[in-house]
């Protein structure tokens, strides 16, 4: 007997774009029932592949081959109609919509919503996703809308699954639960294409593997044979960076003090904050886990002073700043790097000197009203220099570095201010390994200056690698922080869900960086 | 007393209904995330074609109310290439539409000033207008007002209950996921928008050819802008915007009435009274912030190319 036709292969697919080549010359083969990885760093050209399999995108050079025949996908709804679904990274879902409301949208076949709710239902029990179909969206967590996403494609019966990196947000239990209902899709026939850069769970679940760097296909493997340092080597071309964590010997004391901190969110869809009380000690990282939406953007803001609270609720060094707005904190030696780059830690369109006069104007750079702005070109020089901002110069328009530089040039920014505290917002969200490794050495070395860091971030193993204590925020409530070796992943992750009092046992795998 | 309340409703229903027109095609367009502020400008469009077409026919609002529709939609393709293929800015784009809506209209219809039409009669539905109060303020009026009823229906149906609704919403909550899953962003953009155009025509044609069946420039006299307020305020939902047009309504006619009566407040402030009173009972009414944010469509005002 023949073997059979692959279920899709990629020949020589060739993608341009004006600045770029997303796509070199990639060629994959995918089986049937072939649980199949694509590992590469952001920027590898993963996600454009998969937006040519999924038709969103089409392919300059190349072909498609499903079931053995040549095909060519225009559109989303052909490549669902051939049976390709995909689990987007950013969800395609509509947060005033019901659940059931947003599988109907993507359904072809008559509206009839009741019925289709009772499928839902069914579906999502089989392969272990409960999910409620008349829920509004906006009010699941992020691993529900993901189960949303991957039941909208399990009801069109799809061949092949494409998840565009499905863990990036979920808790270590969600993941367990996840690849369980993947090995049972694949026992199926179902064909998946799994993208991610967690080099663990690729070994643990996928049979093959294609490594991609700058477009091309660097090789592939069968991850069960190779360790995740040898599957490094072909992801970023050079051994994994690690960070050194040497121990704080300064003097310590309470920096950051918040006591019984309330707040109700402007936004519908917010999180409201219950009582939340912290410290952060001089010479330490405090890390705060948990997924966004768990009212994370609150509390960035009652800290930063976006939004004034009780003047009593927040201390810096014993003094009562509550009351004070981010502006006024920031004299005080409270400093803060934002979750988005662009457009709230820097402006998209100015210089990286003017980015630098945004908050470093208090460093001597106005006489008299108004701007020295040659000072602000030193600063920007200095801070270049000094945290290896690659870039053009200070005249740089911040949107022209990548995501990498230019949180090394805010960071970079921030530090140079000598503050006392620095909080932190996803450090590493979109940035490559080389540079991640950078920026958290550049916070682990800050904070054994003796300056307070509060970092919060949804990277279990970032928090591992760089705090020296560990808190979670779930549903507006924080966890007492508990020092990183007295907890675990596992622990971590059940706290995540809101299981406060739980904790798993300890296991030796759970603290290994991946 | 309850008699001499009837003909007070009846003209209260009658001058709504441009703004129900209005409104559920400004509601439709700012659903799917655009906010078309030119409504002015295509009711003004729809009310000279269709006068002009009436007029030169000789068929009357039967003639003349299809034709603003299409004049409206136009009209509104204008809007729509720059607001929309361009992805220009949509509030800047809507203000020019207006003014070329006055500008045009007033250019067209130099030569049809003070020139009558017959209207319509109205025009009793039997056994309903039989109904005590009900029967003669709703069934004893125009064909058209029966149409904005129906309109109005259709609507609230269309959004509820129809899978096209679902998109509707769905593209203006999120256009980029609505592309991502395969659905034409702009061509449903462009859809809504034409009409939005085409009831702007109609409520602008209501007004020349039925209402005060005789043309006189910029007749629409800010209703278009009303109607955009409407949207707003109604949070989005057709049936606060029928209510909101009704109250509108009841005030234009009850301050006809005061003026009759010899009040001693200047005309103008009258006038200006159903101006105020629909504003300040929505912006009263609208006032809790979450409600209005749980039903504004995310992207509203937002330029988007796939």
């Amino acid at each position: 007997m023949p073997p059979p036709d692959p279920r899709l292969q990629l020949l020589h697919i060739t993608k341009r774009y004006p600045s770029v080549v997303a796509n070199s010359d990639v060629s994959l083969t995918v089986m049937p029932g072939e649980i199949h990885a694509i590992l590469g760093e952001n920027g590898a050209g993963k996600s454009t592949l998969m937006k040519i399999i999924y038709g969103a995108v089409k392919a300059d050079e190349g072909e498609i081959m499903w079931n053995g025949h040549q095909v060519a996908v225009a559109n989303p709804a052909q490549a669902r109609q051939l049976g390709i679904g995909m689990v987007f990274q950013h969800f395609s879902l509509f947060e005033t919509l019901s659940v059931v409301e947003n599988i109907a949208l993507v359904l072809d076949e008559p509206f009839d919503l009741a019925a289709l709710a009772v499928r839902v239902k069914a579906v999502s029990e089989r392969y272990g996703l409960p999910l409620d179909p008349f829920r509004l969206v906006h009010s699941l967590s992020v691993g529900e809308r993901q189960r949303v996403e991957i039941v909208r494609c399990l009801l069109q019966d799809p061949k092949l699954l494409i998840l565009d990196e499905p863990t990036s947000v979920l808790t270590p239990q969600a993941v367990q639960k996840l690849f369980e209902t993947l090995r049972r899709l694949s026992s199926e026939g179902v064909s998946i294409l799994y993208i991610s850069h967690k080099l663990h769970e690729i070994k643990s679940l996928c049979d093959s593997a294609t490594i991609m760097r700058g477009g091309k296909v660097t090789g592939t493997a069968v991850p069960r044979d190779e360790t995740p340092a040898s599957m490094a080597r072909m992801m970023i071309g050079r051994e994994l960076p690690v960070c050194e964590a040497p121990a704080y010997t300064g003097e310590q004391k309470p920096v950051l003090e918040v006591r019984g901190l309330s707040l109700t969110s402007d936004d519908p869809f917010g999180t409201a904050l219950a009582d939340i009380s912290l410290t952060v000690q001089s010479g330490e990282i405090l890390g705060i886990a948990g997924i966004s939406g768990n009212g994370q953007a609150e509390l960035l803001a009652a800290l930063s002073g976006e939004n004034t609270v009780d003047r009593e609720a927040i201390k810096l060094s014993g003094e009562a700043i509550g009351h004070l707005d981010a502006g006024q904190r920031r004299s005080k030696g409270l400093v803060f790097v934002p979750e988005e780059r662009l457009g709230r830690g820097a402006v998209p369109s100015l210089s990286l000197a003017r980015n630098a006069l945004l908050t470093a104007h208090r460093k001597g750079m106005k006489q008299w009203g108004l701007v020295k702005y040659k000072k602000a070109w030193e600063f920007a020089e200095q801070c270049i220099a000094r945290f290896d901002v690659r870039c053009g110069g200070p005249a740089s328009a911040a949107r022209s570095l990548s995501g990498g530089n230019l949180q090394k040039f805010i960071v970079g920014r921030e530090i140079m201010l000598a503050p006392q505290l620095m909080i932190v917002a996803q450090p590493t969200w979109g940035v490559d390994v080389g540079a991640s490794a950078v920026l958290r050495q550049t916070l682990l070395d800050l904070s054994r200056t003796g300056v307070a860091i509060l970092v919060i971030s949804e990277e279990l193993e970032e928090l591992f690698e760089i705090s020296d204590r560990i808190a979670v925020l779930a549903a507006g409530k924080l966890s007492a922080a508990q020092p990183k070796a007295a907890t675990n992943a596992e622990s971590v992750g059940l706290q995540m869900s809101g299981l406060f009092n739980a904790t798993a046992k300890p296991t030796e795998s759970s603290h290994a960086p991946a | 007393m309850v008699e001499s309340l009837i003909p007070v409703l009846a003209g209260a229903i009658a001058a709504a209904t441009p703004l129900i027109f209005a409104g559920l095609g400004e509601l439709i367009a700012e659903r799917t995330g655009v906010i078309n502020l030119g409504v002015e400008g295509m009711m003004l469009t729809g009310a000279i074609a269709g006068f002009a077409a009436a007029a030169d026919t000789g068929y009357g609002a039967a003639i003349g109310l299809p034709v603003g529709a299409i004049a409206g939609a136009a009209t509104a393709m204008i809007f729509a290439f720059f607001a929309l293929s361009l992805a220009a800015n949509q509030a800047a784009c809507g203000l020019a539409l207006t003014i070329f809506g006055i500008g045009l209209s007033a250019f067209v219809g130099q030569h049809y000033v003070s020139y009558s039409l017959p209207g319509l009669q109205p025009l009793a539905i039997p056994l309903l207008s039989d109904i005590p109060l009900l029967g003669p303020v709703l069934f004893k009026q125009d064909a058209v007002v029966y149409l904005s009823f129906i309109a109005f229906a259709g609507v609230a149906w269309t959004l509820s209950k129809t899978r096209l609704g679902l998109l509707l919403k769905a593209v203006g909550e999120s256009p980029e996921s609505a592309h991502a899953i395969g659905y034409p962003v702009l061509g449903i953009r462009y859809g809504a928008v034409a009409f939005g155009g085409a009831m702007a025509g109609i409520a602008g044609a209501y007004l020349s050819t039925v209402y005060t069946p005789l043309w006189v420039q910029n007749m629409s006299a800010g209703r278009g802008w009303i109607a955009v307020a409407l949207v707003v305020f109604a949070t989005w939902k057709p049936t606060r915007l029928l209510l909101g047009a009704y109250l509108f309504g009841a005030v234009t006619i009850l301050q006809f009435h005061a003026q009759g009566l010899g009040i001693d407040v200047p005309v103008q402030v009258l006038a200006a009274l159903p101006y105020i009173a629909t504003i300040v009972v929505l912006v009263v009414i609208s006032r809790d912030r979450r409600l209005l944010q749980l039903n504004l469509p995310a992207s509203l005002g937002k330029p988007f190319l796939p």
